[in-house]
């Protein structure tokens, strides 16, 4: 029933496609995360001028699909005589880059909003402990506000993270050739379900858990104190290591 | 309109294979809750658009060998039923946990209670469990149903007939993809605000009589 002969002589071009699905995942991932830090503070932030906007980017970032934001960059805005003639256009010309552009963009939204909850849900008193010893709101946000909140964040971001790796299938609307792209072609030359979307189905299966899985690590790692008690260690001699 | 059409018939569905998937997931039979779980866990670890295509184009060879064994023609599947189909099925795995998690939420003691002045199963599903199942799902829901409309954008690549792919004919045929892009990101800008407060209206009328929790 499978023809095992298809997937195996595929097999190169689906391990290609992976590359593709994990390099577009980590770097739109890592902008969307350095850009959201600074972007979720302003969203809590007091002073309407500098919470407003960020509202309304976040609400029209995640009020609209991907796909349209991308199809926006990458058809779109070639339409702008200003961005054709400028130096800019060799950039949009890319696929890479308005995948690039339209992923990071869409993440750091929804990154954004996390951060902003995990901000929100800072217990007062840490914020007035801070204060009362003199610390001034940058120091208050490097040393006690933003360690705790992205600990908070982790389980949150952790969806964002897989949601992600599902949405760069995506990328393969705009010639990119990526994981689900991969299967289509196979899907094309061979006219198998199983073989092509059955396959990249287990690739994606692999690299939602692994991912899932890493999570976990961190969280172990990062959201140590909020594990329940193992018992077992309580009775062992209290070594302090540093 | 195709877009709306796919989503509130693809709504339809998945919120039929939520509620069996919960039933089937809180029931006493081993064997159903072994499938549910294989459908929503292997559902939630594959990208929505690999599922779509893998639904359309499986869908249609199983359909085909299925009739031919009969006898039949070549028939093609419509796009339509394949997108809302495949939509349907996707989304159902999200809501089944959704529907999961609000009977849960209900105390145990009420279905009971309700029980013990002699109600039958039936009556206290209807009476009992659905009205307060509803008030624990509608955040669950919201959530699903804004996720779902935009996935409905994808259903323009399995070449159905819907607002993304308007769009992309119009911006071939006027060069101008901007605008029309943009007026698609519009469109589905002005539902999903319709929606959450709809949905938020819906929420305070079912949590009629439930104090809300307040911080402070």
């Amino acid at each position: 029933m499978i023809d095992f002969s298809i997937i195996a002589s595929s097999m190169p071009n689906f391990f290609a496609g992976l590359k593709v699905t994990l390099v577009l995942l980590v770097i739109s991932l890592a902008t969307g995360l350095v850009l959201s830090i600074p972007l979720g503070v302003a969203r809590v932030s007091s002073n309407p001028w500098i919470a407003k906007p960020v509202w309304l980017y976040t609400y029209v970032i995640r009020g609209t699909p991907l796909l349209v934001q991308l199809f926006i960059i990458y058809y779109g805005f070639a339409q702008i005589e200003f961005i054709r003639n400028s130096a800019a256009w060799s950039l949009f010309r890319e696929a890479w880059f308005c995948v690039w552009l339209a992923f990071a963009i869409n993440t750091t939204a929804y990154t954004t909003e996390i951060i902003a909850g995990a901000l929100r849900a800072t217990p007062s008193g840490e914020v007035e402990a801070a204060r009362s010893i003199g610390m001034s709101t940058f120091d208050m946000y490097r040393r006690i506000l933003l360690p705790s909140a992205l600990r908070r964040a982790l389980p949150q971001y952790s969806n964002e993270a897989v949601g992600m790796m599902h949405a760069t299938a995506i990328a393969s609307t705009v010639t990119l050739v990526d994981l689900t792209r991969v299967a289509r072609d196979v899907y094309a030359n061979h006219l198998v379900t199983v073989e092509s979307f059955g396959t990249v189905a287990v690739f994606y299966f692999v690299l939602t858990f692994s991912l899932i899985g890493l999570f976990r690590l961190a969280e172990r790692r990062w959201l140590k104190h909020l594990r329940p008690q193992e018992l077992s260690h309580v009775n062992e001699p209290m070594v302090h290591a540093k | 309109m195709t877009s709306l059409q796919v989503a509130a018939i693809s709504l339809a569905i998945a919120s039929v294979f939520g509620l069996a998937g919960a039933a089937a997931k809180l029931s006493s039979s081993r064997v159903a809750r072994g499938v549910v779980d294989v459908y929503t866990t292997v559902i939630r670890g594959v990208p929505e658009l690999a599922l779509m295509l893998m639904v359309f184009y499986g869908g249609q060879t199983l359909v085909n060998y299925l009739v031919q064994r009969a006898g039949g023609e070549y028939i093609e599947v419509p796009a339509f039923a394949a997108g809302v189909l495949t939509i349907g099925f996707v989304f159902g795995a999200y809501m089944t946990e959704t529907f999961r998690g609000a009977i849960l939420a209900i105390p145990k003691g009420q279905m009971e209670a309700a029980a013990s002045i002699g109600m039958t199963r039936s009556q206290v599903l209807l009476r009992i469990t659905l009205p307060q199942m509803i008030r624990h799902a509608i955040p669950g829901f919201t959530n699903n149903w804004l996720i779902m409309i935009k996935a409905t954008a994808l259903v323009s690549i399995i070449g159905l007939d819907d607002m993304m792919q308007r769009a992309g004919l119009a911006a071939a045929a006027t060069r101008q993809p901007l605008d029309f892009y943009l007026a698609a990101a519009a469109i589905y800008l002005a539902i999903t605000t319709i929606s959450i407060l709809l949905l938020s209206r819906v929420e305070k009328r079912f949590s009629l009589g439930v104090r809300k929790v307040e911080f402070k």
